[in-house]
């Protein structure tokens, strides 16, 4: 049995944090493999069938952006320092203990982030074309994914054969659909659940080993929350104004934003981020002839907005303002997040053009302008 | 029955007392470095005229709302001085609040807030910048408006509160007329403001918070704004009434 050192400072570390590094401590000792992944463009299938647990890595914090800005600038997305701040400082279990990060060329700060990342972990970055546009698109991205499978065998001295990529596809559609079924909870008025519980829930899955075991952590909320709901339970009230949540990964806001606006008279009704039913409700077709094909081409179908142009999320983000009966749409944009900055525009003109308020928010992960969020916040909801 | 509204801002505290649907009563303090104080003294000094929780209720606003703690409830400024400039005005158009370290702008339509925009966590075109610099320059507001109207146009470029104030140094060190100083000043005040307003257009402009009676200001950002900019001096409690608004809103 191999043996894997703790951290330095792993004494000085708060409990929940220490059984998170003795966790994935015994993950490896058990000969577990894993992977840190960033980004919903990795394709985990490929991670899944080689028995390599996809896991996510920690960046959602501002604890470890001082120490980032030893080596990265200051004026960089809050999302990139603290996923380097994290590995840097030995903080996060799961980076700490991850065999191999995988990254892709989504956008610019990140890309070279990885060129650093690398020198403190093995990072394989994945090249992402620019557009789903182009005809040679998927063949590139399916090109990538193939040298992932390469690189993974080659790694771990192990052989990812279609069958195992099948039974792959088949596990994470079971996982998507329970996501679904968990997003869709908020359909009904007043919904069945607050946003803010399923933003958790959905980090806490992120941070979990075994896929199965996410699967069934979902099932078991969804059911509770429906029967209660059923049962005439009702956490959240009619009269919450209802927001869809769009822009950069939400997981670093939970607080700053989510928690803000459920505790001012709203309730997130649907996450328009890259972990919510945007990218979740993209099943693989698992009996597809050529399966490596198939989850190539699903994967690159996500709107994300390093792509160029990036008209699918609109048409998807209009979608769910009408699904979710949406009173108002609130846009987080990370600091320095180009992308997303800039599509904001576009974003704001669609929303606003079917009658309904808009109101975006440039932020980071620091304190510094909480009650000017919080003021913003709740004089959005006031005018709704 | 008495509404009384309360706006504790960052550097001033405002109430209004609303009675029959008119404004009744006002009141001005420093907010100082205890909200929750300055929130007592308020009530203790409308007490002393007979107004109290048993004839008037009382809602909040402004950065300090949530330290009054006999307030029936909060409401945000931005929906506050939203309701008050549709009480002072009584028109369409767009308010500017320039508060002590906020600027909003707010877009009203038959009296309801259409969009808003606030600056963001920096100082540039609050109250707060032109307090440091009439403190560096030794000036009151007025004398600073004054001056400023005798100026010759120069340019403070730094948009930074901190390092305008460097620039202002460096310019008393050459010499550089106060009034001069002083048009460069308001000036940038003017420019933060505008840029900020250009988000939420309209085709009149409502001056609400401490510069309301700063004739030299409306002037200067009429000209930058290319409409109409119009005030009254009520509109320093725009908020308070707006908030006392809320309070009669929510008795139905």
């Amino acid at each position: 049995m191999a043996n894997y050192d703790l951290p330095k400072l792993f004494d000085e570390f708060v409990d929940a944090r220490k059984n998170g590094f003795l966790a994935a401590k015994e993950f490896k000792e058990n000969g577990g493999r894993l992977a840190g992944c960033l980004c919903s463009y990795t394709p985990q299938e490929v991670l899944d069938a080689g028995g390599i647990a996809a896991v996510s890595l920690c960046g959602t914090s501002n604890e470890t952006i001082p120490d980032a800005e030893k080596v990265l600038p200051k004026n960089l997305c809050p999302l990139i320092k603290g996923t380097y701040g994290f590995a840097f400082t030995e903080k996060c279990p799961y980076t700490y203990f991850s065999d191999i990060i995988i990254g892709e060329t989504t956008c610019d700060g990140k890309k070279k982030m990885y060129e650093l990342l690398n020198e403190l972990k093995e990072t394989y970055v994945m090249h992402l074309p620019q557009s789903q546009d182009r005809p040679y698109a998927s063949d590139i991205w399916y090109e990538e994914v193939r040298l992932l499978k390469e690189k993974l065998e080659q790694k771990f001295n192990i052989t990812i054969t279609d069958e195992d990529l099948r039974k792959a596809v088949h596990t994470r559609n079971r996982l998507r659909r329970a996501l679904c079924d968990m997003y869709q909870l908020q359909e009904t008025c007043p919904p069945a659940m607050h946003g803010t519980e399923m933003m958790l829930a959905l980090q806490k899955g992120g941070f979990t080993f075994d896929v199965e075991k996410q699967i069934e952590h979902v099932e078991t909320l969804v059911a509770e929350r429906k029967a209660a709901y059923e049962a005439g339970e009702r956490p959240v009230p009619a009269s919450a104004k209802r927001i869809l949540l769009t822009g950069c990964p939400s997981g670093g806001v939970i607080q700053k934003v989510g928690m803000v606006v459920e505790n001012n008279g709203g309730v997130l009704v649907c996450l328009d981020d890259c972990g919510g039913e945007r990218t979740r409700s993209r099943m693989i077709d698992e009996n597809a002839e050529d399966i490596l094909r198939a989850i190539s081409d699903s994967y690159l179908g996500i709107h994300c907005s390093v792509m160029t142009p990036n008209d699918g999320r609109l048409e998807n983000t209009k979608k769910m303002i009408e699904k979710y009966k949406a009173d108002g749409v609130i846009e987080v944009v990370l600091q320095a997040c180009h992308t997303f900055n800039v599509e904001a525009y576009k974003t704001r003109e669609m929303v606003e053009d079917m009658g309904v308020p808009y109101l975006k928010l440039e932020t980071d992960y620091s304190t510094t302008d909480s009650g000017q969020i919080e003021t913003r916040i709740a004089a959005f909801l006031e005018l709704l | 029955m008495y509404q009384v509204g309360i706006d504790i801002g960052s550097s001033a505290a405002k109430a209004a007392v609303l009675k029959d649907g008119a404004v009744f009563r006002t009141l001005l303090l420093n907010t100082g470095f205890n909200s929750r104080k300055t929130a007592d003294e308020i009530y203790d000094m409308l007490a002393a005229d007979g107004i109290t929780k048993e004839n008037a209720d009382y809602v909040a606003t402004g950065y300090g709302r949530v330290s009054v703690p006999y307030a029936d409830r909060s409401v945000t400024e931005i929906t506050c001085h939203g309701k008050g400039a549709w009480f002072l005005f009584g028109k369409n158009g767009s308010v500017i609040d320039i508060g002590g370290q906020d600027t909003k702008g707010i877009a009203l339509k038959n009296g309801r807030v259409m969009k808003f925009i606030m600056n963001d966590k920096c100082s540039a075109g609050t109250g707060k910048f032109l307090e440091v610099m009439t403190n560096r320059l030794g000036l009151t507001m007025e004398e600073l408006s004054l001056l400023a109207k005798k100026g010759n146009p120069i340019t403070i470029s730094s948009m930074c509160t901190v390092f305008a104030e460097s620039e202002v140094i460096s310019l008393i060190g050459k010499g550089t007329p106060r009034e001069d100083i002083a048009y460069g000043v308001i000036e940038s005040v003017v420019t933060k403001v505008v840029q900020l307003i250009a988000q939420v257009p309209g085709d009149q402009y409502f001056l609400t918070g401490g510069l309301c009676e700063d004739s030299y200001i409306l002037g200067r950002l009429s000209h930058a704004l290319k409409a109409p900019v119009e005030s009254t001096p009520l509109a320093r409690y725009a908020g308070a009434i707006g908030a006392a608004l809320m309070a009669s809103e929510q008795k139905g």
